[in-house]
């Protein structure tokens, strides 16, 4: 049989389906007016996925779909489509339209036969109703009743040409032997990935004793898309499919506006606290009050009015709410009046991928601004490393795009490992600020330490402080370094007193110069005044000389004229100067 | 047995249109009736092409489709050209009749 090629269709025209990043991964949805295969082992989530694809394009896109159920009833398709609250009722049947194509139990075969009754059934249907879309759930049971290979193959071209010559968007869903996506390029359908314009494989995998479900688009023809293996969930909602952003969307809320970390100190540090919608993570060992930092953080929120979540794997949230109450730090009213929302969960039931969808449905419930996760490095303890790796990097991508300060903290384990780097989700890569708390053993003492190892576009301190903690809060202290190491705990103490006597006795010591300078100086001063009058006198003295003798030297002078006179001296004689 | 042997068969093929199988299957079923039940059968064909929403209301997948509406038991499905004829005398209950001479 001859293949038809589809009537051109524009390629950029996709059908969207309306599930949390598969559109994105696809760019758009599924080929539209072209055929898709989605394949899938057992309880992969093929029928889910495509009633998703029918009520989403009969509900939000206007293209009313029909979906032809070859293995289960109809009846309990949409039984199931109510639990994920998408009242397949209220839509109706000229929306969705169900056919019931199981085959009957005791069908009798002779000879062979093909589909067109079917298809022609569902021409009329389609026609009638205007249907746009169109869903094969579980092909593989009525290729089943075909004798032999060629058969199949005939039937499927049969109905990708039907597909094609009524211009519907098609999926086509089918079982793959297994888990193993791959095996299925061998088997039956391994033509049909050759014909259809886009095929989609869905594998569910146990990964160290937890299920993990993914998505891989492996083929699209006309139209990019990602490569990857996506994990996705079947959620309350419906699936929602893990798509890793994909470069240039920039669609990131960038705030300058800083808020506090509920330590002053620490604020000031980070040059006024963090940036709103930042993430934070807080790394150390066991017991270095990594949830006492996150607990400040959510308690300054709380206090600034904004609505927080505070999600606890580690304890319970009455006992975060009482430890924290031992350091001041004052949860239990916020918890009163609504503002802040605790929720606390163990680790060993359910994948990372399950807890995001968690914390995402929590967070959006409580419209929390700032979000709280201790320890975010439990993720990693379920399911594989990459996958809660891939997790942790969607949390901080999505906690950004929504403008929610995040602070998770990680546990770092190995108690030897002095690596500060040694965060095992490698968040530390992703996250904007990161704060490391370390043991530091001097003395005989083991010291609280905190440092800023970065803090992406603030200037930030690039001392080691150590972090006290006390019934009246967290504080972060001084730190002295000598001989190149930072001093703590009772060392500082020392170093403290010893410094504050040593200025006590400086302050003595000048004091006491300036006393004997006062006394230098008055002693000069008098000396200055006594001189002053022996000159003042010596002046007087001075003076009275020079008079008496301009006197003496007037009567001399006087007395010679008069001398002359009485002689009758010529006059022609000059008058003599006095010598 | 022999009774409900006695009693009519009320068959309805379903065809697509002109196909080869479609046409092989009348042919077949032709010649089972005459060979099996002379005079005590009907047959009615329905176009699945001409009438779709039939074929749809009565859930028929495959073409050709022969649909045994009487006598009782509940009505039975044969899909195929009947070429093979002794699953199709097993599916109708007639394995036991011999060839009417």
């Amino acid at each position: 049989m001859k293949s038809v090629r589809s009537p051109r269709v524009k390629a950029t025209t996709k059908a969207p389906t309306g599930i949390a990043g598969f559109d994105e991964i696809t760019g758009g949805g599924l080929p539209r007016g072209r055929t898709t295969l989605l394949v899938g082992g057992p309880g992969s989530g093929k029928t889910i996925l495509a009633l998703q694809f029918l009520v989403h394009g009969a509900r939000a896109c206007k293209e009313p779909g029909i979906f032809v159920a070859f293995e289960e009833t109809s009846k309990r398709i949409a039984g199931n489509a109510e639990s994920f609250g998408w009242n397949l009722a209220e839509l109706g049947r000229k929306k969705v339209f169900f056919m019931d194509a199981q085959p009957t139990p005791d069908l009798v075969q002779s000879g062979n036969f093909d589909l067109s009754g079917m298809l022609a059934a569902l021409g009329a249907q389609a026609g009638e109703m205007g249907a746009r879309r169109i869903v094969f759930d579980a092909l593989d049971i009525v290729l089943a009743l075909m004798p032999d290979a060629a058969a199949k193959r005939r039937e499927v071209y049969r109905l990708h040409e039907w597909l094609l010559a009524h211009e519907l968007t098609g999926l086509i869903t089918a079982k793959a032997g297994g888990d193993e996506a791959s095996s299925i390029d061998q088997g039956e359908f391994g033509f049909m990935q050759f014909m259809v314009d886009c095929a989609v494989i869905l594998n569910h995998s146990v990964v160290v004793g937890v299920s993990q479900r993914n998505l891989r688009v492996q083929k699209y023809r006309g139209s990019s898309f990602d490569e990857n293996e996506s994990p996705f969930l079947i959620g309350a909602s419906g699936v929602e499919v893990a798509a890793a952003p994909t470069l240039g969307h920039a669609r990131l809320k960038v705030s300058s506006e800083r808020v506090s970390s509920g330590v002053e100190r620490l604020d000031t540090m980070l040059g006024g606290g963090y940036y709103r919608g930042a993430s934070v993570l807080i790394t150390g060992f066991p017991g270095t009050a990594k949830t006492t930092l996150s607990g400040a953080f959510a308690e300054a929120a709380c206090r600034r009015g904004e609505r927080t979540l505070f999600v606890s794997f580690d304890s319970d949230s009455n006992e975060v709410i009482r430890d924290l109450g031992s350091v001041g730090i004052r949860l239990a009213r916020y918890v009163k009046n609504g503002r802040l929302r605790m929720a606390s969960a163990r680790t060993i039931t359910g994948s990372a991928e399950t807890y995001l969808v968690r914390i995402k449905t929590l967070a959006n419930e409580h419209k929390a601004r700032c979000l709280v996760i201790d320890p975010v490095s439990t993720w990693s303890k379920s399911g594989s490393d990459s996958s809660a790796h891939s997790v942790a990097e969607r949390l901080i991508d999505w906690s950004k795009a929504g403008g929610i300060t995040l602070v998770c903290t990680s546990l770092l384990d190995e108690m030897s490992s002095q690596t500060e780097g040694g965060s095992s989700l490698q968040i530390s890569t992703l996250a904007d600020t990161w704060i490391h708390l370390n043991y530091l053993v001097q003395a005989g003492e083991r010291n609280r330490g905190l440092a800023i190892i970065k803090s992406r576009g603030t200037a930030h301190s690039n001392q080691v402080r150590e972090l006290i903690l006390s019934d009246a809060g967290v504080t972060l202290t001084d730190t002295y370094t000598a001989g190149g190491e930072v001093l703590m705990g009772t060392l500082r103490w020392e170093k403290e007193r010893a410094e504050r006597v040593a200025h006590e006795v400086t302050e003595v010591a000048g004091k006491l110069k300036r006393v004997r300078l006062d006394a230098e100086e008055a002693e000069l001063g008098v000396r200055m005044k006594s001189l002053q009058v022996e000159l003042e006198a010596k002046q007087v003295e001075k003076a009275l000389l020079a008079r008496t003798t301009e006197t003496h030297k007037g009567e001399l002078s006087r007395g010679l004229t008069r001398m002359g006179e009485l002689r009758g001296a010529d006059a022609a004689i000059p008058v003599r100067k006095s010598p | 047995m022999s009774r409900r042997a006695k009693s009519k068969f009320k068959f309805r093929l379903y065809v697509a249109g002109d196909a080869q199988n479609s046409a092989e299957a009348v042919a077949n079923l032709t010649a089972l009736c005459r060979a099996y039940l002379k005079d005590r059968h009907s047959i009615e064909v329905v176009n699945v092409f001409r009438e779709p929403k039939r074929a749809l209301a009565d859930g028929i997948l495959m073409t050709p489709t022969l649909v045994k509406l009487a006598p009782a038991p509940a009505p039975r499905k044969i899909v195929g050209t009947l070429s093979q004829t002794q699953p199709v005398l097993q599916a109708l209950g007639l394995e036991t009749l011999t060839v009417n001479p």
